[in-house]
């Protein structure tokens, strides 16, 4: 095609060495555009997780870092199944680890459906709005997530402390004589959930609804159907996608939460992000945390997978 | 029009958005606070700007996080883009499924198993070879380039599958060999992807605590990491006014971002119509 | 046009729109149209009466869509009302309305399969379960699909997709079936088969059908009568022979099949003809129409009612022309030639290929000089 590919040119002069050069690295670009996030994530993505899983069959030491070397057990086979029991023996007898992972479940299921039920409506409005007031209010839900994540679990610590907004507002109106104790309860915590996770619920709810052909709204309405038969039978049959995307973007993070549990319920509610740290930055003991962790994983994984799944259908579509 | 809004769903929108920004507003509104004790009025006043911009610690922090940031979206966007490119564009290659998930779960993974597992890599090869010495810039820039080039491989996914492969095949017809596709062809026509990507980038890493925490070591304090050992112990006037900031600079770029993009599409649309009317 | 010959055949009750004593089924008056500023639908009267199978024809953004939209209740009237069998709609919601309607799109509940897309509005008027597992049997066999039942909208055909929307919506026997594009979505061959079915389905059923549909040949087929529609008005309304062959306007002329459309002068009108000088010299009607002397008028020829030789035919000095074949367009079964005049002017004219190409002796090629004649009956006068 060009002149420098003749193959004399080739073996002979240093233009051709660096042309046939360049030529092999067209041919390979695939591999190393692949390769380097490929190696990336495996380095620092998986590789870490397997370390993990081993250090949590590991026994505590004092040391640093604070836990047994591998190589250590790596002479006797028969201690190594004895401690794989230890570490997890250990979290499933100690009943407050137990009661710290239901508590977790517990917290982020019921935070979840109450994001669903805030956030359904306010997708469906959103939705049926105009065109110009439909951007303005997408818009007005992506926002918050350019600002700082703590902040707005900041906020909340101001409305709902016993000298907070809400509380003044509630004396001074006389409803109330003393403050209500709100923060550092399981309530803040709820609210803190639901408030920074909304946004995650109401997006792929809004894409999953805007993409529902309105005319089967019509074709119901004509074919006898009321309002709220055609919401039951026809748009929340065909949103089902949507709903069980956004929940798992609230419950996934919402099980290992560890700033809004340690902000807003202080010491007063336990959840296993705040255990889980906790156990790594207070108490040392780094076989029991990465115990935990690798329990707290295989409790998600199969919702991760589910998402996993969805997301892998939505984009084929 | 059928199409309606009922009056339930615009109680709900109306409920919903102050529920959303009634919070920010107050904590705005308090940072003009005179008082020491944060939500008891003491007139208006500007002391805790003030303090805050005398503080040293702040300075640092802020310093530390935005280079964490730059640097961390800068290579997030190229890891991510590649990444994109590879799984949108590249058919079907061995470890396509494992690379897929590696790409998806960074994304949902709790911050602390991120945090945890990521600590414990730095740590095991610190004794392998030495290497990282010290936890702190470099290990968090690492950790958020991480879970930052999955977002970014996110947005490049949709852009590339949103742009069709036509301009591609067009260019190869004509011609040219795959690299020079991709330089001439894919890459100048996912630059918006790619501002969008980094940008995001730069905000994730702005905005993460949880993995900073675990990976940092002594004396590397980013600004979140900063604030939070601050409100820890309760409310604090000086958080206010540092939350007042970060919240306008936020919504001054976001406003001049919205306004190149809505100009950009009304210059697009006059050039369709002056287009039109000439035919 | 097979089904407009039954209809012209049988008793005077098949043409209602002719009776005086009949109360039409649907009345629409001063119905107007707003979107914005934008008039959809200008101060429009129509009646339709039962059993009619009536077409709303138009170009896209005529309008033709609104009205339906209004007669099913997804819009309501700026002003006018809307009467279906004796009653205002103008405050009755969709759902409450005795239509029922066929998408162009169809509409099928995806996450439904056949017969739970069908039952749907029947279980919205509450009938017992037996009741309607017979209707869903009776109408599925009415459109010859009684073997899909379980099958998901997703995994049909385009045509099988129409007959599930068609029985969807006959299947409550509303008093009106509104149809938007119901051939739209379906290639060629198929339309033009399912044509006839449906017309066949509406004489089964006797349920009154409106038709909205940007195909003329479609309205032709389908309908008992036309509604041709233009910038949301009513051009002209008639039976489908009544609109081809005595268009009132060029719009409808132009618009429903082709015609050479000519400016010219009213030379002499009398009762019974009336002369008019165009470009294609003085053309001869014979049929009356009240115009005056030197106004200003259109004359419309269709191409197929325009004879072509290469020989002088005519005796008298009126309704003939002299050309030279400027294009040829073949077409299979007719082709379409390009006559160019000595003034410059073009007029088109169709003739069926009888013979086979080969073995046309006198075949007429390019650059031919030809000779055109038609009819005294042939041309059309519009005066607008």
């Amino acid at each position: 095609m060009t002149d420098n590919t003749f193959p004399n040119d080739l073996t002979k002069n240093p233009r051709g060495m660096i042309q046939r050069a360049l030529n092999k690295l067209q041919s390979s670009w695939r591999t190393i555009v692949i390769l380097i996030p490929f190696i990336w994530l495996s380095l620092f993505f998986l590789a870490p997780f397997f370390i993990v899983g081993k250090i949590s069959l590991a026994e505590l030491a004092i040391s640093s870092p604070p836990f047994t070397k591998m190589i250590e057990w790596k002479d006797s086979g028969i201690i190594t199944i004895r401690l794989i029991f230890d570490n997890f023996i250990y979290i499933f007898e100690d009943p407050l680890y137990l009661r710290t992972y239901m508590n977790s479940l517990r917290i982020s299921i019921t935070s979840t459906i109450i994001c669903l039920f805030i956030g359904y409506p306010i997708a469906y409005g959103i939705v049926r709005s105009g065109p110009v007031v439909k951007k303005l209010l997408l818009f007005a839900i992506i926002l918050p997530f350019w600002t700082s994540f703590l902040l707005r679990v900041y906020a909340w610590m101001g409305l709902l402390s016993d000298q907070g907004t809400i509380n003044n507002l509630l004396i001074s109106m006389g409803f109330i004589d003393d403050p209500i104790k709100m923060l550092y309860t399981e309530f803040a915590v709820f609210v803190g959930i639901v408030y920074t996770y909304l946004p995650f619920m109401i997006l792929p709810l809004y894409a999953n609804m805007e993409k529902l052909d309105s005319t089967l709204n019509e074709a119901a309405a004509d074919l006898g159907a009321g309002p709220v038969v055609t919401f039951f039978r026809i748009t929340l049959p065909l949103t089902i996608p949507g709903i069980i995307a956004g929940s798992l973007l609230v419950f996934i993070p919402a099980t290992g939460e560890y700033v809004i549990p340690d902000l807003l319920g202080g010491g007063n509610v336990q959840m296993i992000g705040r255990l889980l740290y906790n156990e790594f930055a207070r108490n040392v003991d780094w076989p029991v945390a990465c115990a935990v962790a690798i329990v707290l994983l295989l409790l998600l994984v199969l919702p991760m997978a589910i998402y996993q799944h969805y997301q892998g259908k939505a984009a084929e579509e | 029009m059928y199409r309606k809004r009922s009056k339930f769903l615009t109680f709900m929108l109306i409920t919903g958005f102050s529920f959303l920004y009634i919070p920010m507003i107050l904590l705005i509104v308090y940072s003009f606070n005179y008082s020491k004790i944060v939500p008891i009025w003491g007139g208006w006043s500007t002391r805790w700007y003030t303090e805050l911009f005398k503080s040293e610690e702040v300075w640092e922090a802020v310093s530390l996080s935005l280079q964490i940031a730059f640097i961390n979206a800068m290579f997030a966007t190229i890891l991510g883009t590649l990444a994109g490119l590879a799984m949108v564009r590249f058919g079907k290659f061995r470890g396509r499924t494992l690379f897929g998930g590696m790409l998806v779960a960074p994304l949902v993974m709790p911050e602390v198993i991120t945090g945890l597992s990521l600590l414990v890599l730095f740590i095991s090869l610190e004794q392998l070879i030495g290497w990282p010495s010290e936890r702190g810039f470099t290990t968090i820039t690492i950790a958020h380039i991480t879970f930052s080039l999955a977002y970014v491989a996110v947005i490049i996914q949709a852009r590339l599958t949103g742009m069709g492969q036509d301009l591609e095949e067009a260019a190869a017809d004509l011609g040219a060999k795959p690299f020079k596709v991709l330089t001439s062809i894919t890459f100048p026509r996912l630059a918006p992807g790619m501002l969008s990507g980094w940008l995001l980038a730069f905000t994730l890493s702005l905005d993460d605590l949880v993995i900073s925490s675990f990976v940092t070591g002594p004396g590397a304090n980013t600004l979140p990491i900063l604030i939070f050992s601050r409100i820890r112990l309760g409310l604090r006037p000086d958080i206010n006014a540092l939350a007042t900031i970060i919240i306008l600079v936020v919504a001054i770029c976001v406003a001049i971002a919205a306004f190149i993009l809505f100009r950009q599409q009304k210059l697009q649309d006059q050039d369709e119509m002056m287009a039109a009317r000439e035919t | 046009m097979a089904g407009e010959q039954i209809t012209s055949e049988q008793k005077a009750s098949e043409t209602p729109w002719l009776d005086m004593d009949t109360k039409p089924l649907i009345r629409l008056s001063g119905v107007t149209k707003k979107f914005g500023e934008f008039v959809a639908i200008n101060n429009v009267d129509l009646d339709i009466y039962e059993g009619e199978l009536f077409c709303l024809l138009g170009g896209s953004g005529c309008g033709k869509s609104t009205l339906l939209r209004m007669l099913a209740g997804f819009e309501t009237p700026t002003s006018g009302s809307i009467i279906i069998d004796g009653k205002d709609m103008s405050d009755v919601p969709p759902y409450e309305r005795p239509t029922n309607m066929m998408f162009q799109s169809y509409a099928l509940f995806p996450h439904m399969n056949v017969a739970k897309n069908i039952a749907f509005g029947l279980e919205q008027d509450n009938l017992p379960k037996g009741e309607i597992e017979d209707r869903i049997d009776e109408i599925l066999k009415l459109v010859e699909l009684q073997d899909y039942k379980k099958r998901k909208p997703q995994q049909l055909s385009g045509g099988q997709r129409q007959r599930v929307a068609l029985a969807r919506a006959l299947v409550k026997k509303p008093k009106l079936l509104l149809l938007d594009e119901p051939l739209a979505a379906l290639d060629k061959k198929l339309r033009e088969q399912t044509q006839f079915e449906l017309a066949n389905i509406q004489e089964q059923v006797g349920i009154t059908f409106v038709v909205v549909t940007h195909d003329q040949e479609e309205a032709m087929t389908l309908s008992s009568r036309i509604a041709v529609m233009d910038k949301g008005e009513f051009v002209q309304t008639g039976s489908p022979t009544d609109i081809y062959e005595f268009p009132e306007s060029r719009f409808v002329a132009d618009f429903i099949g082709s015609a050479n459309i000519l400016e010219g002068k009213v030379t002499e009108d009398s009762a019974a003809h009336v002369r008019v000088a165009t470009d294609l010299g003085e053309i001869y009607i014979d049929h009356g129409q009240s115009t005056k002397q030197g106004s200003r008028v259109w004359v419309a020829i269709r191409p197929e009612k325009i004879h072509l030789s290469k020989k002088p035919s005519s005796k008298n000095g009126y309704n003939q022309a002299v050309g030279i074949v400027d294009d040829i367009g073949y077409l299979g079964n007719t082709s379409i030639y390009k006559i160019r005049l000595k003034n410059g002017h073009i007029v088109d004219v169709t003739a069926p290929n009888q013979i086979r190409p080969k073995n046309r002796t006198h075949s007429i090629t390019w650059e031919d000089t030809v000779y055109l004649h038609w009819d005294a009956s042939s041309a059309m006068l519009l005066k607008k």
